[in-house]
Parts: structure tokens; C-alpha cells; sequence
């Protein structure tokens, strides 16, 4: 019972996966290809949606073939950890949180980040105007609503930085409780729940928004991790796979309606609950949160931000143990 | 035909008419049978979507009814596992729209050990019911819409429609209750009674509603996600307010704004796909916050009206042409004879007056006009016929007559000088009758060797009986005056005369006079004429004193005077008759005795001859070619004496 508002059946997934990959390799790769390639396989953090447009547009437009990989992304959900995959052996690479990475290493996961993808933070908190909420100062007693622990270290931060008190409810990904009065903010990603307030008929300039990037709190989100071990024996690979990516979301951003039809197709194929407006919105944030102002990716992880990072991390007892950079963030030589 | 005929005029004048008619015929019946059709489906639309609304939220509220009772008992009641699973069973048994139902407790709420504990009961495929206990570290109830907004907001709860894994991706509904229990005069929150809804009857009766293909009805839930709309890849998939970004409408969001706020009403919307420009009418079930949309193509709503319109527009058409061939047949017709006329007319303007004219056929005006013209021909025909008689028999007449001026002239004496071999007088006249003949008469005569006799005569009236009465006249006074008579024997005897038998009542003024050539001495008698005038010799002219007697030819019995005087050589006597006083100028003035007077005092020392021409040039001039509506008679005699 009402187990899952987001439908995704485990039983179906992997033979529909697998239907879905044979075609895209017929179509994109040709056989020739095929034979020399190394198979490899990719674990994304959640299910498919343009938050991942890079990897999914590497993979159908033969850029991870191109450049002799040949690729297996195995799609994300509520029941998986990408990480875990890559620990466990079932993946060779992953993507992750910087911060969920950083959990995972100070555990004792011999992890490495080889790209940062995402470099500003697209997490925000949202209150409605109504609420007469207009400043942080304003959120002092307030009740703001969660959806899982990993979002709210910014968040603490943020209230501790400001020396107020808060008061964090979970709530289900609906954002019911928000829609009904039930918070007085809630927090949300830009790219996906702000838009869910949008397309529950909200408008704009009926929010007051506060983005921690903009309040001194960014933090890096998505990159890309493999073990260390992955590293040392094939760095080609490692490589082949961050430049391959990078050209993957370079696709998605000068291709967005394409690159919207690709996902929304997946989507159906893995039934997961997908409207053309969200993904092209969440497309055009990721654009946001990955470029920025440049034209070009940078996938290197800030030693600031990083180290911001690591200190609040500490802070709040989320790692006990000191990261170096250098033993997390390894550059690859292009 | 000339372009701008009558036909041409009447046919285009009725056309125009009938086309201004029969658009403004159109266009009323478009509008109007637009607005009626506007107006029904308003009507029915609003009416569909409220009793849909209403239907499916009947039966919602029978089962909040059900859920409200169980909640009401839950906290009335001493709770144990056998009860609750009891109360769970109850629920699906009696209410068959329900498809499963839990009873979830607070962690560690129900037992003390037990952080989760909600029976869960739900249907089967085979109509049997099966259980499961909800609640793990993989599903943490309390974070789930259902158990949360209820717990959280202290009231009762419709959560959004979900797609349920347990009964294979149906789409449900969940309405829960919280439930209490008093502790200490405090409410302590016990946990929460919900019910599953399967929403699959609400779909079919929407989709059934939306067979039509001139529209379709379809469901939003509180935040305008699609519950049923004809296309399937937007339920659940889409809100409104998605689906207008993604169409680029943004009226539509604004629709969906107001739809998700519980209004009811109806929009217009242009641009909606496959129905094209369409109303929407709305309308909202109150408890869930959900709304009904039933949307009509506005094309496909008004085919009938376009239909219907275009068809009176054939009509319409065919009407026109056949008027505009009735019409022009009809003025072709009717001009025609009038053309026929016109030619006719034109070849008797022409002269040819036996040009022959169409029959007058029809009885109307045209007929009548022709007729007019045949009547009018023939008239004219008479009047040349009566005329060229008419003129031979003046012609004829005018022959006459100037043969009869000759003849009168010819009695009179016209040789001059009269007596050149006589050294004693002068004598000079002239006549001029203003017709061809006159009753003026002059004559002079000897009546012996001495006695000289001359005379002025006027008849009444003009013409030729005055021409008759004054050759009478003077054949009369000749033969009388040779009898030597004085003048006044001579006037009384043929007055006598005259006036016997004179049935016409026609009379005469004579002037008579006798001179003895060798002394000068003058006899005279006047029958009412005119005075002379005397012009002695250095002296202004002066007037023979009238004598005032009768004229001649009215009284039988009248006797006439004689007078006498005297006239020295150089005198000249002028005797005239009333045309020479009353000739008139264009302005009808007078030539008068005064101005005649003057001109005989000019005439001093002039011939006779001279004297008469020198008046008759003045008479002229003074008439300045005005019609001479008198007979001008002038006789001078001139006294030269005797000649030894």
C-alpha cells in the first residue's frame, strides 16, 4: 500500500534494461564498434531524468562507443545506492553527491572522485509569500520540510551560521504537507521540486526563494567515482569515460529537445511518471548548475568548496575523519 | 441596348436590394442561432460538469461517512488487536467501493514494543480479502501523505490519487482520519483510519463521457494533475499547469488556477490540441479540491450553425440568380415596346409621320403611352391635312383680297399730278388701308369748270365690308355731288341714301369741301369727321372749327350744313382720317393732333406732294415700325389762285 507515489517495478526493470540497451547499441554504436569495446558499467543516483541528460546522451548518440566503452548505465532508485554498487562490485563507475561520496569515504569506501559534474548547488528553500516570510531571518521557529536526512546539512549550516532555530519535518516527495499548509518552507532542489510547486500551480512571484549558493552554503552536488583500484589499472577507461561524459552533456545542452525526447522515451520504457515541461525545466537548471556563466565544463573539484564542506561535515559528525583532497579528488591528465 | 437603361437600372437597383437583404438575413440568422447554440451548450455544459462532480463526489462522501464512523468508534472504545482487525474487515465487507483499508497507530502507540503496528486490509482478485501488517524501516508510514497530512493538519485528509503497487498499478485514493484518545482532558493522538479508493470507475465515467468527438471531459486533482482526460499519457504524467507549458498556453494555466481553487464557471480557450478554439466549462467536488473540466470544440459546436448557414447562403444564392433572370427578363420586357416605341418616335422626329408604331398590346402604362403616341400621330396627320387646306383656302382669300386692293386702289384716284394743266391748286393724297383693303376713301373731282370738289371719308371698321360700304360711299358722292349740290345737300342726300337699308349699322365721317378755283372760296360739309387743318400763309396751322353733326349712314333724316371760307393763294388745307392722330408707337402712345400740328407748322412754304411725304416720313418714325393698326388717309390742297 501506497509503498511508492513514484512507480518503478523492480521485476520488469532489468529485462526492459536490458531490450532498451541492445537497441540503443544497434542503434548508435554499429557492430564494428561493438567488438573492440570495453564493457563497463555506470550507476546513476536516482531514475532517469534529464538530472543525468549527460550520460544518457553519451550513451545514445555512440559518444561512450566512440571512445572505446562501451557502456551499461544502470538506472538509479529509491532502493539503491549508486555508491554501494561501485563498493560492491556491480559497477565500475557511479555518480553521487559530493557530500553522500564524502560519507561513503570517511566509512572506509576507497572511493575516488575523477569529475565533478555539478558545481553549484541546486538545493534552495522555498517559503510562500503569504507567509510573509521575506528574509533568513524571517525562517527563525519556522517548520521547514525534509525529504531525507542527505539534503539538510546545508540547511543546518545555514540556521547555525544564523543562530536560529528550526524545526526540520520529513515529508513525502508529494510536498503535500507544504502545498497544504502544513510548513512554513519547505526545502527543494531547483531542477525538481521547485518545478513540482510550479506545476501544482504556484507561480512564481508567489515564492520567496533562498538558493545556498547564493548564501555563501555552495556545495558541489553530482560527480562521478570510481575505486582507486579502477583508477591504478585502467586509467585509459577512467578517462575515456570523463571526457566522454563531458561531450555527452555538451550534446544535451546544444540538443535540448532531442534531448528531452530521449529521456522521456526511457522514462516510459522504465515507467517512471514523466511530463515533457518538467524534464525540459530540469534540463535547463542542470545547464545552470553545471556551466554556469562558462561555456565550458569544468569538472574539477573546488578545493574551497570541498574543504567548506568537509569542515561543516565535521562539525555535524556526519565524518569523523579527516579528507585529504589529494586521496579524494584525483585530475586526470587529459 | 444602352448600358444605363431602364432594365439595366431597375435590375441592378432590385439586385443590390435583394443582396442587402438577404446578407442581413444571413448574418441574423448566423448570429442568433450561434448565440442559442452557445447558450445550450453552456447550459449543458455546466450542467455536465456539475452532476459529474456531484456524482463522483457522492460517493466519496459515503465513504467518508463509513471512515468517519470507524474513527468515531476507534476512540471510543477499549483497542485491542482482535478489535482492530475486526473494524478492518467490517470496513471492506460492507462497503464495496472501498478497496482496502488500514488502521495505523502512532510508533509505539498501540503497544509499547511495537514501533509499527497497521493492519492493512484489502481485496483480491478473487473477491477475497487478504491482510498485511504496514510499517518497517523501509516504510516508515508516518512519513507517507496518507498517515502524515492527516496526524500533522489534526483533520481529515483526501490525499492526490497515487498508483497503487499492491493492486497492480491501479489508480487510487486515500481518505484518513486521525483518531484520538482523552488522557487527562488531553486529546493524544492515536493514529490514523484510511480507505483506498480505486479511481478506475471515476475514469470510466469520465472516458465514457468523452466518446463524443465534438469534446471531452476530464479530472484534475487538488494540484491539477490529470485523474482522467481522453489522453492517457497525460494522467498522472501532467498537471494542467505542465501541460499549458509544454502547449505554451498560458490562459490555460490561468484556467487551472482557477479550476484548483474550487471555482466553477466557463472559459473560452483558443489553441487547445485536436478540439481546436473551445469552452471549457468547470465546476469543483468541494471536499477533495478536485475539479471537473468539460471542454466542447467550438468548431465542432457551431458545424450545425455553419452548416445550417452556408445552406441558406446556397439558398440564398439560387434565389438571387433566379430573381436576377426574373428581374431582367421582366425589364427587358417591359422596356422593350418602350425601345420599339423610341425607335418609332426617333424616325418621326425625323419627319416620317407614317413611321409605323407598335401595336399597344399590353394594358399598362407602356400600352397606354403607345396608344398616346398612335392618337397623337393621327392628330397631327388631321392638323397637316386641315392646315394645307386651310392655307390654299387663305391663299386663295389673300389672292382675293389683293385683287380686291387693286381694285379699291383703283377707284381711287392715284395720278399725280391729278391736274397738271390747272395752275390754280395743288392737290396731293395718300392711302394706306392697314389690310389689304380699307374703308378709308378719299376722291376730288371738278364739277364744273370752276367748282373743284374733294373729299376724306372714314368707314367704322376695317376690312372688306368696309371696303364695300366705302365704294358705296364713294360712287354715291360722285354721282350726287355732280349734280351740284352744296356739300351739305350732298352729305344729306347720301346719308339719306346710306342709311337706307343699311342692316349692318355700318356709318361713315366724310369731310366734303367745294372750292371755286378762281376766287378760293371754299364750301364745305363734315359728316363727323375729323377737323382739318389750315395752313394759311404765315401763320401757324389752325383747326377748321368742327360742326359737331352726326355721322353719315345711322339716321336717315340727318341734314348736314354747308360752311364756308375763303383760302388765299399759298393756303393749304389738310384733311386726314383718325389713323394719322391715333397712329400708336410700341409703347401705345398717341401720335396726337399736337404733334401733327407741329409737323404742318414745319410744312410752311412745302408743295402738297411735299407736305403729305413729309408727315407720312414723321407718322413712320413716330410708329417705329409698330403694326399700323388703322387705315392713314391724307389729302392736302394747296390754294395756288388764279393764274392770269
Amino acid at each position: 500500500m501506497m509503498k511508492q507515489q513514484v512507480p518503478s517495478n523492480k521485476h520488469y526493470r532489468s529485462k526492459l534494461f536490458t531490450v532498451l540497451h541492445l537497441l540503443l547499441i544497434l542503434l548508435f554504436t554499429g557492430s564494428a564498434a561493438a567488438a573492440d569495446t570495453k564493457p563497463v558499467r555506470l550507476a546513476l543516483q536516482w531514475y532517469p531524468q534529464t538530472q543525468f541528460a549527460g550520460y544518457y546522451m553519451a550513451q545514445a548518440k555512440g559518444i561512450y562507443a566512440k571512445h572505446g566503452i562501451d557502456v551499461e548505465i544502470l538506472h538509479g532508485d529509491a532502493d539503491s545506492d549508486s555508491l554501494e554498487r561501485v563498493t560492491s562490485g556491480k559497477a565500475e563507475f557511479g555518480t553521487a553527491f559530493l557530500s553522500s561520496a564524502m560519507e561513503s569515504w570517511a566509512r572506509g569506501a576507497k572511493l575516488v572522485n575523477v569529475a565533478q559534474i555539478v558545481q553549484r548547488s541546486a538545493l534552495m528553500i522555498v517559503a510562500r509569500k503569504d507567509s510573509g516570510i521575506k528574509t533568513i531571518k524571517d525562517l527563525d521557529g519556522a517548520r521547514i520540510g525534509t525529504w531525507g536526512s542527505q539534503f539538510q546539512l546545508q540547511a543546518q549550516s545555514l540556521f547555525l551560521r544564523e543562530n536560529m532555530h528550526v524545526t526540520f519535518v520529513r515529508q513525502s516527495p508529494s510536498f503535500e504537507l507544504f502545498m497544504r499548509g502544513g510548513l512554513d518552507a519547505t526545502l527543494a532542489m531547483w531542477y525538481n521540486e521547485y518545478h513540482r510547486l510550479l506545476s501544482y500551480g504556484l507561480n512564481p512571484d508567489e515564492m520567496k526563494t533562498f538558493m545556498f549558493s547564493d548564501l555563501n552554503l555552495n556545495q558541489p552536488e553530482d560527480g562521478i567515482y570510481c575505486l582507486q583500484s579502477t583508477l591504478d589499472k585502467s586509467p585509459d577507461t577512467v578517462k575515456a569515460m570523463v571526457q566522454a561524459t563531458v561531450e555527452g552533456w555538451e550534446y544535451a545542452f546544444a540538443h535540448p529537445e532531442e534531448t528531452v525526447d530521449t529521456l522521456l522515451a526511457i522514462m516510459k520504457e522504465q515507467k517512471v511518471r514523466a511530463n515533457r515541461a518538467h524534464q525540459t525545466w530540469m534540463l535547463a537548471r542542470m545547464r545552470d548548475i553545471i556551466l554556469g556563466d562558462s561555456p565550458h565544463m569544468n569538472t574539477k573539484l573546488s578545493v574551497v568548496d570541498f574543504d567548506s564542506l568537509k569542515i561543516e561535515m565535521m562539525r555535524a559528525s556526519v565524518i569523523m575523519v579527516n579528507i585529504p583532497y589529494d586521496d579524494f579528488y584525483k585530475e586526470l591528465n587529459q | 441596348m444602352r448600358v444605363h437603361g431602364i432594365a439595366f437600372r431597375l435590375a441592378s437597383l432590385t439586385l443590390l436590394t435583394a443582396t442587402l437583404i438577404l446578407a442581413a438575413i444571413v448574418g441574423y440568422n448566423y448570429t442568433v442561432s450561434r448565440s442559442m447554440i452557445v447558450n445550450l451548450a453552456e447550459e449543458r455544459g455546466t450542467l455536465l460538469a456539475e452532476s459529474t462532480a456531484s456524482q463522483i463526489s457522492g460517493t466519496f462522501k459515503a465513504v467518508q461517512k463509513v471512515i468517519d464512523a470507524i474513527s468515531f468508534s476507534l476512540e471510543n472504545g477499549n483497542l485491542t488487536e482482535k478489535r482492530v482487525n475486526e473494524l478492518g474487515q467490517r470496513i471492506l465487507h460492507n462497503n464495496p467501493e472501498i478497496y482496502g483499508s488500514a488502521i495505523a497507530f502512532e510508533a509505539y502507540g498501540f503497544q509499547q514494543d511495537r514501533k509499527y503496528y497497521a493492519p492493512y486490509y484489502h481485496r483480491t482478485d478473487g473477491g477475497k480479502f487478504d491482510f498485511t501488517k504496514l510499517g518497517s524501516e523501509d516504510y516508515q508510514y508516518f512519513y507517507m501523505d496518507w498517515y502524515q497530512l492527516p496526524t500533522e493538519l489534526k483533520h481529515p485528509v483526501w490525499t492526490e490519487p497515487h498508483y497503487e503497487k499492491g493492486a497492480e498499478y491501479e489508480l487510487m485514493t486515500t481518505y484518513s482520519v486521525p483518531f484520538y484518545q482523552s488522557q487527562d482532558e488531553h486529546k493524544i493522538l492515536k493514529g490514523v483510519v484510511s480507505a483506498d479508493i480505486s479511481l478506475r470507475w471515476v475514469q470510466k465515467l469520465i472516458n465514457g463521457l468523452s466518446s463524443r468527438d465534438d469534446g471531452y471531459v476530464f479530472m484534475l486533482s487538488r494540484y491539477g494533475t490529470f485523474i482522467a482526460h481522453p489522453d492517457e499519457s497525460l494522467v498522472m504524467n501532467e498537471t494542467i499547469f505542465t501541460n499549458a507549458e509544454s502547449l505554451k498556453l498560458p490562459q490555460l494555466r490561468d484556467l487551472g488556477r482557477r479550476m484548483v481553487t474550487g471555482e466553477s464557471g466557463v472559459v473560452e480557450l483558443k489553441g487547445l490540441p485536436n478540439t481546436g478554439d473551445s469552452f471549457i466549462y468547470f465546476s469543483s467536488l468541494p471536499e477533495q479540491h478536485w475539479s471537473v473540466g468539460v471542454v466542447f470544440s467550438k468548431k465542432k459546436m457551431l458545424a450545425d450553425v455553419s452548416s445550417l448557414n452556408s445552406k441558406v447562403a446556397i439558398f440564398g444564392c439560387i434565389g438571387f440568380l433566379a430573381l436576377a433572370l426574373l428581374i431582367t427578363g421582366l425589364a427587358h420586357r417591359i422596356t422593350h415596346p418602350l425601345r420599339k416605341l423610341t425607335a418609332s418616335a426617333n424616325i418621326m422626329a425625323s419627319g416620317n409621320l407614317d413611321a409605323e408604331l407598335p401595336d399597344a398590346v399590353s394594358q399598362d402604362e407602356v400600352g397606354e403611352l403607345t396608344h398616346s403616341f398612335q392618337v397623337m400621330r393621327d392628330s397631327i396627320n388631321n392638323y397637316i391635312a386641315n392646315l394645307t387646306e386651310t392655307t390654299a383656302a387663305k391663299e386663295r382669300i389673300e389672292s382675293e383680297l389683293r385683287i380686291a386692293h387693286d381694285i379699291q386702289m383703283g377707284i381711287l384716284p392715284k395720278l399725280f399730278p391729278a391736274f397738271p394743266e390747272r395752275m390754280e391748286f395743288d392737290i396731293y393724297a395718300s392711302i394706306e388701308p392697314a389690310k389689304e383693303v380699307g374703308g378709308d376713301l378719299y376722291d376730288f373731282f371738278f364739277v364744273d369748270e370752276n367748282n373743284f370738289c374733294f373729299l376724306v371719308g372714314d368707314v367704322s371698321g376695317k376690312g372688306v365690308p368696309a371696303a364695300f360700304f366705302m365704294a358705296v360711299t364713294k360712287t354715291l358722292l360722285k354721282v350726287v355731288a355732280e349734280r351740284r349740290l352744296d356739300p351739305g345737300e350732298v352729305l344729306t342726300k347720301v346719308n339719306s341714301d346710306l342709311a337706307e337699308d343699311n342692316e349692318s349699322c355700318m356709318f361713315v365721317t366724310l369731310f366734303l369741301a367745294m372750292m371755286d378755283i378762281n376766287t378760293g372760296k371754299v364750301q364745305y360739309a363734315s359728316a363727323g369727321h375729323n377737323p382739318p387743318l389750315m395752313l394759311c400763309k404765315g401763320k401757324d396751322a389752325e383747326w377748321i372749327p368742327p360742326q359737331n353733326e352726326l355721322v353719315a349712314g345711322i339716321m336717315d333724316d340727318t341734314v348736314y350744313t354747308t360752311r364756308s371760307l375763303t383760302m388765299q393763294p399759298g393756303d393749304t388745307m389738310f384733311i386726314y382720317t383718325d389713323g394719322v392722330t391715333e397712329a400708336m408707337n410700341k409703347a401705345q402712345e398717341l401720335y396726337s393732333e399736337e404733334r401733327l400740328v407741329e409737323i404742318m407748322n414745319q410744312c410752311r412754304g412745302k408743295s402738297a406732294e411735299q407736305m403729305v411725304l413729309t408727315i407720312d416720313t414723321a407718322l413712320k418714325t413716330f410708329t417705329g415700325g409698330a403694326e399700323q393698326s388703322d387705315d392713314i388717309t391724307m389729302l392736302a390742297m394747296q390754294y395756288l389762285g388764279k393764274k392770269s
